[in-house]
């Protein structure tokens, strides 16, 4: 299988708080079926990246351009805002760090996986339900649990959720910001797992951001490290983690505690 | 009483809300800002309307005002007697004979002809409201008719009651465009709401909102295709004028369990009972 374009393609992309930088001049291809980690320390711009890229800041200069179903390579950021948010709701997906960010507390678990449905045109109920009880079981959560509202689930249940409803209209591209931030280590264990099947199962793109290495050594496949808002490396994930020849990879590497 | 302007609001004010009618006339379902002004009664009393109202009257309108149908009750008689005495107007309470309406929470059983105008009052204009608590973000899934978020509520329904429960404030998409919330009626009115003759206009005081319904526009109720719209009402006939297919209360009529059931439109009973017909308590209720 051939792939002539990459699926998303950052160029150049700047974004500054007034005097100071959020990330500077970052570029980079992403191809179909890959998955790329970005790593760094807090305050690092990982997350400003993120942002710029999934149309929730404006960035200062650069392109995102996306490879569209319809049209082709497109530039996001010159998109109209409908056609932006139709895509957000279609071929891409957003998995927030704190589900309570991404998801509707106030509505049952069935209605959360079935929203991007109904915002794409689904009204037909019976459908509706039954994609979502079979995205339940997909992402582990017990189907008779559809009615219950998020706030009566576990942190690890809950993203799960998150991860369920976003998937559900079959995204091409996800982005995910920290994903297993605050949850425990044999649930963080689950939940890669499960998104480590679903990414190869679905054949998705993803564009993670962690400060775990752990996650992006078992989920990307290539790897850009930041510092101060520059991406300093960048490469194969097991290239970097094994021979980090920045002098703050190194660091980064080494500062992960052994048990 | 010649110390208020004609029907209270300066002739300023009323300008400033015909211009905001006529926008929302232009837009149909459109919810328009305008700026809405204190009212000699609480918020939640139909200061909205009363403000529509005072700005379509001219001296020779005869006014209708009902509350929840009845044409008798508190909300309905102060609104009255306050134009009556702010604008002199002629009143009635025949549906038929009234060039306005203004109306809490029913549209007259009677059906509403070219020419009239049915103001309703509004407490929440925002059908989003409880699903999407940002205003920004409400306007701009308006703007760009992002309302899968109301199929949502009708999801959840379906989901704990096996039904669509909403049985009041049943949003509907007026014109193929807005979705709009058309006040507190209950659902068994919203067919009445789609090609009816009559112009309809909705006003919200507190939330400085009007909108409208041209004569002649469709409106739809929102549903699923395996759970269509159906137009509720108590499967009762009237115990005073026998009328099974209208809108009914339900009266408890003493502490061991009795209770009957009337029109809740007192026009529509009165007439019927004028007419001769009987219900199964004529009598020995009244």
């Amino acid at each position: 299988m051939s792939e002539q374009a990459p699926l998303l393609s950052v160029r150049e992309l700047s974004k500054s708080y007034g005097a100071r930088r959020g990330c500077a001049d970052v570029s980079f291809d992403l191809w179909p079926g890959e998955v790329i980690g970005i790593v760094g320390e807090s305050g690092s711009g990982k997350s400003t990246l993120l942002a710029c890229m999934a149309g929730y800041l404006a960035p200062d200069a650069g392109a995102v351009v996306f490879d569209t179903r319809a049209e082709g390579p497109r530039d996001v950021l010159s998109m109209s805002e409908p056609e932006r948010r139709m895509l957000a709701r279609t071929d891409w997906a957003f998995v927030h760090q704190n589900p309570r960010d991404g998801l509707r507390m106030g509505v049952s678990a069935g209605a959360n996986v079935g929203e991007r449905l109904m915002a794409v045109g689904a009204r037909h109920y019976g459908q509706i339900r039954a994609q979502a009880e079979d995205w339940l079981e997909r992402v582990e959560i017990a189907a008779e649990r559809i009615d219950e509202r998020p706030r009566q689930f576990s942190g690890g249940m809950q993203q799960r959720l998150q991860i369920a409803r976003n998937l559900v209209t079959g995204p091409r591209l996800v982005f995910m910001d920290e994903p297993t931030g605050g949850l425990d280590v044999s649930v963080q264990a689950r939940l890669l797992d499960l998104m480590r099947g679903l990414v190869r199962q679905m054949g998705l793109s993803a564009v993670i951001v962690t400060h775990d290495l752990a996650v992006v050594r078992l989920l990307a496949d290539r790897l850009m490290v930041m510092k101060d808002g520059l991406v300093v490396e960048e490469g194969l994930t097991d290239q970097v983690l094994d021979d980090p020849q920045h002098a703050y990879t190194q660091l980064l590497v080494s500062s992960v505690l052994q048990v | 009483m010649n110390d208020y302007n004609f029907a209270y609001l300066d002739e300023g004010t009323k300008r400033m809300i015909r211009r905001a009618i006529l926008k929302a006339v232009a837009v149909p379902g459109y919810q328009v800002p305008f700026a809405s002004r204190e009212m000699p009664m609480p918020y939640g009393w139909g200061t909205g309307g009363v403000q529509v109202t005072a700005a379509c009257l001219r001296p020779d309108d005869r006014l209708k005002v009902i509350d929840q149908g009845a044409d008798d009750t508190t909300n309905a008689v102060s609104i009255r007697k306050f134009f009556q005495r702010t604008a002199r107007v002629a009143t009635t309470e025949r549906t038929g004979d009234a060039t306005i309406i203004q109306t809490r929470h029913r549209i007259p059983e009677a059906p509403l002809s070219e020419g009239q105008i049915l103001v309703y009052q509004v407490p929440i204009p925002e059908p989003l409201r409880f699903l999407e608590p940002r205003e920004t973000e409400t306007r701009r899934m308006h703007a760009l008719q992002e309302y899968g978020l109301m199929h949502l509520k009708l999801y959840e329904d379906i989901a704990r009651h096996g039904e669509i429960a909403t049985s009041y404030a049943y949003p509907v998409q007026v014109s193929g465009r807005y979705v709009m919330d058309p006040s507190p009626i209950p659902k068994f009115d919203n067919p009445k709401l789609s090609n009816c003759p009559a112009l309809q206009l909705f006003g919200a005081g507190r939330e400085q909102r009007i909108y409208a319904v041209p004569p002649y526009t469709q409106v739809i109720s929102l549903d699923f295709e395996d759970h269509p719209f159906v137009a509720t009402k108590a499967p009762h006939a009237c115990d005073l004028c026998g009328d099974d297919g209208s809108y009914l209360d339900e009266v408890i009529t003493d502490d061991a369990g009795r209770r009957m059931f009337i029109c809740s439109d007192t026009d529509h009973c009165n007439s019927r009972r004028a007419a001769g017909h009987v219900g199964a308590l004529t009598g020995d209720a009244a």
